[in-house]
C-alpha cells in the first residue's frame, strides 16, 4: 500500500515537470526567429503534453488503487484532478485548431493549479458515508472535465486580451488585465510562501476563545492577523501585528484571514518586482510575444470551449450532481451554496452564449466574460469551501 | 397582411428581412436586422419575419416583444445569477441551527448586515416569491422567444432554393469570385458530397447543407427547461410528493408518516461504525481530523403493511412487505416510498431504574422502580408502601436561568421531580426532590429520602426521511430533452454553401451558425481541383 502511494506521488512530481518543460517548447515556438521550425518544436511541446498527462493519469490510477476510491474526494485530489482535465481540455483544442499559443498560457496555468493543490493535506482520506458512491466518480470527472473545458475559453481570452488589449495608453482594460496578472502572482505567492513555512516546519500556537471554549489555533505562517483574543503561546514566534476581526469565528477563520493576507502582500512584491524590472506594465511586455496569435482564431477557440464545456458543465455538475444528491440527501437539490454557484456557473455561461448572438459581443467583450466565468468557476472551487462552506465540504 | 412579393415571385410574410427562397434583401426591412450600410449580412435567423420585429402596436405586441428579447433574457439571467450570488453569502434560513429564531439569529450572527440580508428576505431567498417570480419570468422569455425565433426560422429554411440572390451571395461573410472558364462544377457537387453535404441544384446553381437539425438544438434545450421547471411545480401538488420524517427507536415498530396508516417499520439495529483508526492508509487523515471518521450509517430495517381496516385505537394487523437495510446512498424502495438514512440520535435513554433510600445511608433500600421513557407512569408503588408520584418530567434537561426546562421531547438527557409520599400518608405533604444523570437535588433540604439512580438502559434511534414523488419522472425527463438540445445545438454546426455560376466563371458563398474555421477547411477541401478559388472571409478582425 505505502509503496503505491509513494509511486502515485512520484508521477505527479513527473508529470509537473513534463508540463513545465513542455511549456518551454510551446514557448519556443510562437518565438519569431526562424532558425528552427516553430511547428516542430510545437509538436515536442504537445507531446510532451501528452506523455505528461499520461504520467498523471499514473498518478491517479496508482493513487486510486491505494486508497480504494478515486482520489478525487478532497480539495488536494479534486485540484489537481482538476489540473489534469485542463491539460486534457487543451490537448484536444490544440488537435482541433493546432495552435502553439494555447499552451504558453494553458500549461502554466496547469502547472500553477496543480502547485496550488498541493497545498493542502495531501494524505488519502476515507470515505464519508455520502461519498460512498458511484456517482462520486461520474459526477466529480464530468463536472471537474466540464469546469477544465469551460476553463480553455479563459485561457483563450487571456491570449486574446494581451494580444489586443491598446496598451498605449492606459485604460480600464490595461488594469483589469493587470489585476488578472497579479491573481496569478499572488496565487504564485501563496504557493511559494506556504512552501517555504511547511519546509521550516515553521508554527505559532495561539490560544483563544471560540464560542467560548479556549482553543489552542496553531499557525503554519508567521501570524500578521493573530486570532481574535488569542494569546500567543509557542516560543520564538512572532507575534501578531493587529487580531483578526471578531466576527471571523471558527478555529480556521483566522488562519486562513492570515494566508491570505500573506498571499496578498506577497503577490503585490512579486508583481511591482516584475513590473520594476520590465519597467511597464506586464500585459504590455507579454503583447509582443503573442504577436503571432491569430486573434480571429484565438475568439473561437474561446467559444468553442464554451459550447463544448458547457453541456458537459450541466451534465455532470447539475444533473449528475442531482441524481446522485436525491439518493444521498433524499432530493436532488438543496440550495447549498456548492449547488447554488454550479448555478450561477450555468447562469453565467448561458448569458455568454445567448451574447454571442448578438453583435459587437465577439472579440474584447467576449474574452472578459471568459475571464469572469473563470473567475465564477475559481470561486466555486475555492471560496465556497474555504470561506462559505456548507454541505459539500470535502472538495 | 403586408405580404411582400420578391422578384423571385416568392410571397415573403409582413417582416421578411431576406427573400425566404432566393435570400434577397427585402430593401425596406433592413434596419430590423441593422443591415443598412453594413457589408455583411446579418444572418441571424436567416433574415425570417419574427413576430416581435414586426408588430409594436397592441399592448400584446409590446409583451410579446418584451418577452423575446434575448437582451431581456439575458438581464432576467443575470439579475438572478446577482440574486443567487447574494443568497449564498450568509447561510440560508434551512441551514441555521435548528432552533434559532431567524429574525433574532441574523442580526446577533452578523450584524447590521444580517439585519438587512433578513429584512430584504435573502435569508430565505430561493422560495421567496420575487426569486419564484423570476424564475417564472425566465420561463416566459423561454418560451415567447423560442416561439418567435423558432416558426419563422423553420418555415425559411424549409422554403429556401438553391438559387441565391447575387446580393444575398455578395454579403456573405464567406464569399468568392471565380473568373474562369475551366470550372468542373461536377467534381464541385461531388467532393461536397464527399464532405457529407446534401447537394441540391436550381439551374446550375448548387446548394450543399449540413447539420440543419442542429438549429433546432437551442428550442428543444428550451422545451426541456419548460418541462424541468414545470416538473417542479408539480411538487406543490400534494398527491404527488410526501415528504416526511420518522424517528424510529431500536426494537420500536412505528407507522410510518406520509403513508396515510398505510406501512410501519421496525427498526431492528442502527449500526454506525466508524473507520479503523489503525487502518495504515487512512491514518494520518483520521489524526488530522482528530476525532473518529464515520464509515457506515445503517438502519436493518422491517417494513409491514397494514391488512386491516384502519380504525383509531385498534392495533393494527401486519403483514411483512420486505426486510432492508437504509444506508446513506442506499435507500429503502417499497411501493412508491423512499426510505432515506438522513440521521440518528445514539444512546437514547430507554429506561432508567431508582431506588428509594435513605438521605445518609446509600445502602438502606425501600424498594426499586423502573421508568419506561416513552410511556412514563403518573405514580410507582413501592414493595415497602411508599409511593413516588411522577410530579415533572423533562426529556432533554437543561436549565434556563436557573429553572428546569426540556429543550425537546427525546429523552436524551432525562430528568424529574419526584414527590415521594410515605406508607399511608398519600394526603400529606410529600417530600419533593429532583433527580437526573449526575444530578440528585433535595427539594427543601430536610428530606428524609433519597431517590437514586440505580441503573439505565441506553438504544439508538434512526431518523428516516420518508419520500413518494411522483415528479420525478416529469424532472428527469426535462433535464433529458435539455441534454438532448443542448448537444444537439453545439456539437453540430449547421453548415451551407452556394455555388453560382456567372457568365464568366462562378460566385461562391459559404454561411455557419458557428465553427468558422471548419467551414473554411471544408470549403477548401471541396475547391480542390474544382478551378474555383478558395473564398476570402470578408469579416476577419482587423489588427
Amino acid at each position: 500500500m505505502g509503496d503505491l502511494s509513494a509511486i502515485s506521488s512520484n508521477l505527479l512530481y513527473a508529470a509537473f515537470v513534463i508540463y513545465l518543460v513542455a511549456t518551454f517548447f510551446f514557448a519556443g515556438a510562437i518565438r519569431d526567429k526562424k532558425t528552427t521550425s516553430p511547428d516542430r518544436v510545437g509538436k515536442i511541446g504537445i507531446i510532451l503534453s501528452i506523455v505528461g498527462f499520461l504520467t498523471q493519469l499514473g498518478y491517479f490510477f496508482t493513487r486510486w488503487g491505494a486508497a480504494g476510491h478515486a482520489p478525487v474526494s478532497n480539495l488536494f485530489e479534486f485540484i489537481t484532478f482538476f489540473g489534469m482535465m485542463l491539460v486534457f481540455a487543451f490537448i484536444i483544442m490544440y488537435f482541433i485548431y493546432r495552435i502553439n499559443v494555447l499552451g504558453v498560457i494553458a500549461l502554466p496555468v496547469a502547472l500553477l493549479i496543480i502547485a496550488f493543490a498541493s497545498m493542502f493535506p495531501t494524505e488519502i482520506s476515507p470515505l464519508v458515508p455520502s461519498l460512498q458512491s458511484h456517482w462520486l466518480y461520474i459526477h466529480v470527472t464530468t463536472a471537474a472535465l466540464g469546469q477544465a473545458i469551460l476553463s480553455i475559453s479563459f485561457v483563450a481570452g487571456l491570449i486574446f486580451l494581451i494580444r489586443q488589449v491598446d496598451q498605449n495608453k492606459k485604460t480600464k482594460q490595461t488594469f483589469w488585465l493587470e489585476f488578472v496578472i497579479y491573481m496569478v502572482a499572488t496565487t504564485l505567492a501563496f504557493i511559494i510562501i506556504s512552501s517555504v513555512f511547511s519546509a521550516f516546519n515553521y508554527e505559532a500556537s495561539f490560544e483563544a476563545p471560540v464560542e467560548g471554549q479556549p482553543v489552542e489555533i496553531t499557525y503554519e505562517m508567521p501570524a500578521i492577523a493573530g486570532p481574535f483574543e488569542g494569546e500567543l503561546i509557542s516560543d520564538g514566534a512572532m507575534s501578531p501585528l493587529f487580531q483578526a476581526p471578531e466576527w471571523m469565528r471558527g478555529v480556521d477563520a483566522a488562519i486562513k484571514f492570515n494566508t491570505m493576507i500573506w498571499s496578498i502582500l506577497g503577490g503585490l512584491v512579486l508583481y511591482w518586482l516584475v513590473r520594476l524590472v520590465l519597467r511597464k506594465r506586464i500585459g504590455s511586455a507579454l503583447q509582443p510575444l503573442l504577436r503571432k496569435a491569430n486573434p480571429e482564431i484565438v475568439d473561437e477557440v474561446g467559444y468553442r470551449a464554451v459550447a463544448i464545456g458547457f453541456p458537459i458543465f450541466t451534465l455532470g455538475a447539475l444533473i449528475f450532481a442531482m441524481i446522485w444528491a436525491q439518493q444521498a440527501w433524499d432530493r436532488f437539490w438543496g440550495w447549498d451554496p456548492k449547488e447554488v454557484w454550479a448555478l450561477i456557473t450555468f447562469f453565467f455561461y448561458a448569458a455568454y452564449l445567448h451574447l454571442r448572438l448578438s453583435r459587437g459581443w465577439q472579440g474584447t467583450k467576449s474574452a472578459w466574460l471568459a475571464v469572469g466565468g473563470f473567475a465564477i468557476i475559481m470561486f466555486n472551487l475555492l471560496a465556497v469551501n474555504l470561506i462559505i462552506s456548507g454541505l459539500h465540504s470535502y472538495a | 397582411m403586408n405580404e411582400i412579393t420578391c422578384e423571385c415571385g416568392h410571397v415573403n410574410p409582413e417582416g421578411t428581412v431576406l427573400c425566404e427562397s432566393c435570400g434577397k434583401p427585402v430593401e425596406d426591412n433592413q434596419h430590423l436586422n441593422g443591415n443598412e450600410n453594413q457589408t455583411l449580412l446579418n444572418m441571424r435567423y436567416d433574415g425570417s419575419a419574427r413576430r416581435s420585429q414586426t408588430y409594436n402596436r397592441t399592448f400584446i405586441d409590446k409583451v410579446w416583444n418584451f418577452f423575446s428579447s434575448v437582451k431581456v433574457g439575458v438581464w432576467l439571467i443575470v439579475i438572478t445569477l446577482i440574486a443567487s450570488a447574494i443568497g449564498t453569502l450568509l447561510p440560508q434560513e434551512m441551514y441555521i441551527p435548528p432552533g434559532s429564531d431567524a429574525s433574532t439569529h441574523y442580526r446577533d450572527q452578523y450584524g447590521l448586515i444580517g439585519q438587512i440580508y433578513y429584512q430584504l428576505g435573502f435569508h430565505n431567498l430561493f422560495s421567496s416569491w420575487w426569486y419564484m417570480l423570476l424564475l417564472a419570468l425566465i420561463g416566459i422569455s423561454i418560451i415567447i422567444a423560442s416561439l418567435d425565433r423558432f416558426i419563422p426560422l423553420y418555415k425559411t429554411l424549409k422554403t429556401q432554393k438553391p438559387k441565391r440572390h447575387d446580393q444575398f451571395m455578395k454579403k456573405q461573410r464567406i464569399f468568392g469570385k471565380t473568373e474562369s472558364d475551366s470550372i468542373d462544377m461536377h467534381l464541385m457537387k461531388e467532393n461536397l458530397k464527399k464532405n457529407r453535404y446534401k447537394v441540391t441544384e436550381e439551374d446550375g446553381s448548387l446548394f450543399a447543407e449540413k447539420n440543419r437539425f442542429s438549429r433546432w438544438g437551442p428550442y428543444v434545450n428550451h422545451i426541456g427547461l419548460i418541462v424541468f421547471l414545470l416538473g417542479t411545480l408539480l411538487r406543490f401538488v400534494p398527491a404527488l410528493y410526501v415528504d416526511e420524517f420518522v424517528w424510529v427507536r431500536e426494537g420500536e415498530t412505528k407507522m410510518i408518516t406520509g403513508t396515510e396508516g398505510q406501512y410501519y417499520i421496525k427498526n431492528e439495529d442502527f449500526i454506525l461504525e466508524n473507520y479503523d483508526e489503525n487502518d495504515e492508509r487512512f491514518q494520518e487523515a483520521i489524526m488530522r481530523n482528530g476525532q473518529p471518521v464515520p464509515k457506515t450509517y445503517q438502519t436493518n430495517a422491517v417494513i409491514y403493511e397494514r391488512t386491516d381496516d384502519i380504525v383509531v385505537g385498534k392495533d393494527p394487523e401486519l403483514k411483512e412487505v420486505k426486510e432492508a437495510e437504509a444506508r446513506v446512498n442506499h435507500p429503502i424502495k417499497f411501493e412508491n416510498y423512499t426510505l432515506y438514512q438522513a440521521s440518528y440520535q445514539q444512546n437514547e435513554f430507554n429506561e432508567m431504574t431508582f431506588k428509594l433510600h435513605d438521605m445518609d445511608d446509600e445502602d438502606s433500600s425501600y424498594g426499586e422502580f423502573t421508568i419506561d421513557l416513552d410511556d412514563p407512569e403518573t405514580e410507582y408503588e413501592l414493595d415497602s408502601g411508599h409511593v413516588v408520584v411522577l410530579g415533572s418530567y423533562f426529556p432533554e434537561y437543561e436549565l434556563d436561568d436557573g429553572e428546569p426546562v426540556s429543550v425537546s421531547k427525546y429523552p436524551r438527557n432525562p430528568a424529574f421531580v419526584f414527590n415521594v409520599y410515605p406508607p399511608g400518608e398519600s394526603d400529606g405533604e410529600p417530600e419533593v426532590s429532583f433527580a437526573g444523570i449526575g444530578a440528585n437535588v433535595d427539594g427543601s433540604g430536610e428530606n428524609e429520602f433519597k431517590v437514586g439512580l440505580v441503573d439505565f438502559d441506553v438504544r439508538d434511534v434512526t431518523g428516516l426521511t420518508v419520500r413518494k414523488d411522483y415528479t420525478l419522472p416529469f424532472i428527469a425527463l426535462g433535464g433529458a430533452i435539455f441534454m438532448i438540445g443542448v448537444i444537439q445545438g453545439m456539437y453540430w454546426n449547421h453548415r451551407r454553401i452556394w455555388v453560382k455560376p456567372k457568365d464568366n466563371g462562378v460566385w461562391i458563398a459559404g454561411h455557419t451558425n458557428k465553427n468558422w474555421v471548419a467551414l473554411k477547411r471544408e470549403i477548401e477541401k471541396s475547391t480542390k481541383g474544382t478551378g474555383i478559388e478558395t473564398p476570402v472571409d470578408q469579416q476577419e478582425l482587423k489588427d
